[in-house]
């Protein structure tokens, strides 16, 4: 009966995608696209890009961390600005350093996660068609191009790409001549950023309309998946923050071409010579730089906890554990996250009081996390574990963010901060939980989600020999620069041979570099699954995972539109996992109350309800 | 239970890729590698104390740091093995097993109830415990402190005394010449004393040593790791700390931000000696 039930909604789909039928044009259809699942795709593609351009970034970085002033011939050449003689010159190296930080933050784990992730599956998990505002949609993708074009002509003005760091702090940041790339390579920084917050801004307004107005007919707030849950959240952050940030680029414009001051104090003399300004502050870029900044590291794990939280539902055939806690905790961090700004600022000359209350709020903020933690747990615990690519990197996303959370309690406190704060410690603690646990977040997604996106599933083989490489590779990159800032190394030094307290670290540094060249090489593995599996991959049908959410119901991939049957109609959570006397393991989203409970064993009610639906 | 056997039923594609018998063994993998990872971390840790660590502590408050460090240290590795090793155990144990489900078990409120109130507890004591050292080191320098003012520039410290009558003379950033890089008025008596040395800072040992921090052009970061003391440098603002050193040597001074090109250059030398000898050598400055 339920193969008659499908059939004929399919052929009512058929008559529906025919009645809509006009081919649009190559350009309308994947390049200028108001499709949110091409628009999702965009993002996830210009972001993965970025991130070869990021890592390989970081992979020149710590080149020079393990082997200071050796000579490179073979980059001297590929390089013959930025290497004197084959040694590579400090400028190039501060800028690389500001490169690679400000790329992998906003150009690849915001833009994926949010962008990519966002686009791509709030629409089909809450059953709509579309985003609420398709050409704001395609905007604010069309927006990222040139920002990464102006951001990158920074390498190719002169003095070069900025170096003061993705945090740009002023003075440095504010005044030409205090460093190389602070003249032009700056200015393009700051314009870079500011279109790309407008173009989250964009995002973010569309996410939080779509979910608040487009949800299909049952799908309550309390039925949206964790995923749709979580990138609600991150929109709200954005929306609160973002503009924050782009407020502060403007004003440090300003003051850079408009003889304002907002962040630069009287009495100021760079490299001997006294500048005509006065009254702005340092620190005041500092306190907007951080009210968005930490927000924004939320706005990247956020998603990630809510892919995570998806993924291991699926794959362990099991309910996410608390789901109302979790949905609690997601809002708890998010709230608390504007309120734990200064806790980058404990060594700044705040004062000390302030330092006890952002200490309070950041410790705080470490219980909803651990909530989230402990949920995780629990819904593996008694749990039938598939142990799919997606999977893999599941349980490994929560074994980097125990692991790189945890060290935020050293962190956190503001008086061991003051050993802390500005060395490797730092480098350890954020790349372990928001780098690379939010990257993990983001494999799981791929993994997950591919066969929807592409209509063929990932090689598992290959996938799986990534995560090991990635897992394992992470860890010894990340894992003993603990060590590194443990006996004092500071963040940011182009070589670390220059102190004596320095010297013994460099095995570490060797040791940590070679780590770190095999984990970038591993994500080749990746860049070849992907690629091979676009064209070779085996045909995934609907719902390859057996998963319970409205994607699913679509077909792979889905069409314009989304939805070639009805669109769906939710009768229930999407969490229906193991559901004890239902026929298959899974109970989709759209799967009618009395109509599931089929097998012998359940209560006498649903069985009478499930014999007349069969 | 007739639905089971229902063909129509089954919504499951043509591809499946995932066969469910595969659970255990990579169950075992995946479940052996977290704990040997968390187990590692673990056994490198306690190797790198050994090597790559705190530098020995040299100062009164240091000591205090360092104890929070540890304690924070031995509560967040419990956790740490607690939570990485019940995971290892978790991912080991439940992998798929054909003919079996998992337990349709979702909502405990007093399992919820109860990790929402123990790290909440342990927090606390962590914010009353961090809180208490932090306010201690942040309390006013005691009236017989030793006071010596640094101004950080690129790349380098200028160390000030202000001589034998105790107290700074006038600066003003428009007389900052090559020759008076800090900028003294000529015309206050008072600085006609003061003595201006660069990246050569010496204090006292066991005598409170108060700073006060200034920065000429960008941000810098006063930090001389045995002495636990790391304190921005922020132009317009002159930013006062002390520290009493506990340990007679050569320590070096690095800056921890980053402020420019030559950043990673900026060192300093910090010298702590007897107060007799730190007379002496001031007398001889003088001159």
């Amino acid at each position: 009966m339920e193969a008659a039930i499908r059939s004929e909604r399919a052929a009512r789909g058929r008559e529906r995608a025919s009645r809509s039928h006009h081919e649009p044009s190559f350009v309308r259809k994947y390049i200028f696209s108001t499709d949110h699942k091409v628009i999702g795709i965009q993002y996830l593609l210009t972001s993965l890009f970025m991130a070869l351009v990021g890592g390989s970034m970081a992979m020149l970085v710590r080149l020079q961390l393990a082997w200071p002033g050796k000579a490179w011939p073979v980059l001297g050449a590929v390089f013959p600005d930025a290497f004197r003689d084959g040694v590579m010159r400090p400028d190039f190296y501060y800028a690389l350093v500001t490169m690679h930080g400000t790329i992998m933050v906003f150009f690849v784990l915001t833009t994926i996660l949010s962008g990519g992730f966002g686009n791509y599956l709030i629409p089909l998990q809450i059953g709509a068609g579309d985003m609420a505002f398709p050409v704001l949609n395609m905007v604010s993708y069309w927006l990222v191009p040139p920002a990464i074009i102006v951001l990158m002509a920074a390498f190719f003005v002169e003095g070069g790409a900025p170096g003061s760091g993705w945090t740009a702090y002023a003075p440095l940041s504010a005044v030409e001549g205090s460093a190389p790339g602070s003249g032009l390579g700056q200015t393009l920084w700051l314009i870079s950023l500011a279109l790309l917050m407008v173009s989250f801004l964009m995002g973010s307004l569309n996410y939080i309309t779509t979910v608040l107005n487009l949800r299909a007919r049952g799908m309550a707030m309390l039925r949206l998946p964790l995923t749709v849950w979580a990138l609600f959240v991150a929109a709200i952050l954005s929306l609160l923050s973002f503009p924050v940030l782009t407020a502060a680029a403007v004003m440090l414009l300003f003051d850079r071409h408009f003889g304002t001051s907002f962040f630069l104090p009287e009495g100021l003399v760079v490299g001997g010579r006294a500048l005509e300004v006065s009254g702005g502050d340092p620190l005041l870029w500092q306190h907007l730089f951080w009210f968005l900044g930490h927000p924004e590291v939320y706005i990247i794990i956020v998603p990630a906890m809510g892919i995570v939280s998806e993924v291991l539902a699926t794959h362990a055939r099991k309910p996410v554990f608390g789901y109302r806690f979790m949905v609690g905790s997601l809002m708890a961090i998010a709230f608390l996250s504007f309120l734990v700004w200064g806790h980058h600022m404990f060594t700044s000359g705040m004062h000390p009081l302030l330092g006890t209350a952002f200490m309070t709020t950041t410790l705080i903020i470490a219980v909803p996390s651990a909530v989230k933690t402990f949920n995780w747990l629990a819904t593996l615990w008694r749990a039938r574990i598939r142990f799919t690519s997606a999977m893999l990197f599941a349980i490994g996303f929560v074994s980097l963010f125990v692991t790189g959370g945890l060290t935020g309690m050293v962190l956190g406190s503001p008086a061991a901060n003051t050993y802390f704060h500005d060395t490797y410690f730092v480098v350890a603690h954020f790349h372990l939980v928001m780098g690379s646990a939010a990257l993990f977040g983001v494999f799981a997604g791929i993994y997950h989600w591919f066969p929807k996106m592409f209509g063929r599933l990932m090689n598992e083989g290959l996938g799986r020999l990534h995560f090991w490489l990635t897992f394992v590779g992470v860890y010894a990159t990340f894992f003993p620069m603990h060590f590194l800032g443990a006996a004092g190394m500071m963040r940011r030094v182009f070589s670390p041979q220059v102190y004596g307290f320095l010297q013994q670290l460099e095995p570490l540094n060797v040791a940590i570099t070679a780590s770190a060249l095999g984990l970038g090489l591993a994500q080749f593995l990746f860049v070849y699954n992907f690629g091979y599996s676009l064209f070779r991959g085996a045909r995934a049908g609907r719902n390859p995972w057996q998963a319970t959410t409205l994607e699913w119901y679509a077909p792979s991939p889905p069409p314009h539109g989304n939805w070639d049957e009805a669109p769906p109609v939710v009768h229930r959570w999407p969490y229906d996992y193991s559901l004890p006397g239902a026929g298959e393991d899974f109970v989709p989203q759209t799967a009618p109350e009395p109509a599931v409970v089929l097998a012998g064993g359940a209560p006498a009610g649903g069985a009478a309800g499930g014999g007349e639906g069969a | 239970m007739q639905a089971e056997t229902r063909p129509g039923a089954d919504p499951r594609p043509a591809a499946d890729p995932q066969p469910e018998a595969e659970g255990r063994g990579w169950g075992l993998i995946t479940g052996v590698t977290v704990a040997l990872l968390a187990l590692g971390a673990l056994f490198t840790t306690l190797l790198a104390t050994g090597r790559w660590w705190l530098p020995p502590v040299a100062s009164a408050h240091g000591a205090e740091i360092d104890r929070l460090f540890y304690t924070i240290l031995v509560i967040i590795g419990t956790v740490f093995l607690l939570v990485q090793l019940t995971l290892a155990y978790f991912v080991l144990r439940f992998g798929s097993r054909p003919g079996t489900r998992a337990l349709h078990w979702h909502d405990n409120r007093r399992l919820e109830l109860l990790w929402t109130i123990i790290p909440a507890v342990i927090l606390v004591a962590l914010t009353t415990m961090g809180g208490l050292v932090w306010a201690r080191i942040h309390t006013a320098p005691p009236p017989d402190a030793f006071t010596v003012e640094v101004t950080a520039e690129q790349f380098g410290w200028w160390v000030r005394y202000p001589g034998p009558d105790g107290v700074f003379g006038r600066t003003g950033p428009g007389l900052i010449t090559r020759q008076n890089p800090l900028g003294l008025d000529p015309g206050d008596p008072l600085g006609g004393d003061d003595v201006v040395l660069l990246n050569d800072l010496r204090v006292p040992v066991e005598r409170p040593v108060r700073v006060f921090l200034r920065a000429k052009d960008v941000i810098h970061s006063f930090f001389v790791p045995e002495l636990r003391v790391k304190q921005d440098a922020v132009p317009g603002r002159t930013i006062e700390f002390w520290f009493t050193p506990t340990v007679r040597g050569e320590f070096e001074i690095a800056c921890a931000e980053l402020c420019g090109v030559g950043h990673f250059g900026m060192r300093g030398k910090l010298t702590v000696l007897s107060p007799d000898a730190l007379e002496a050598w001031l007398a001889e400055q003088g001159h």
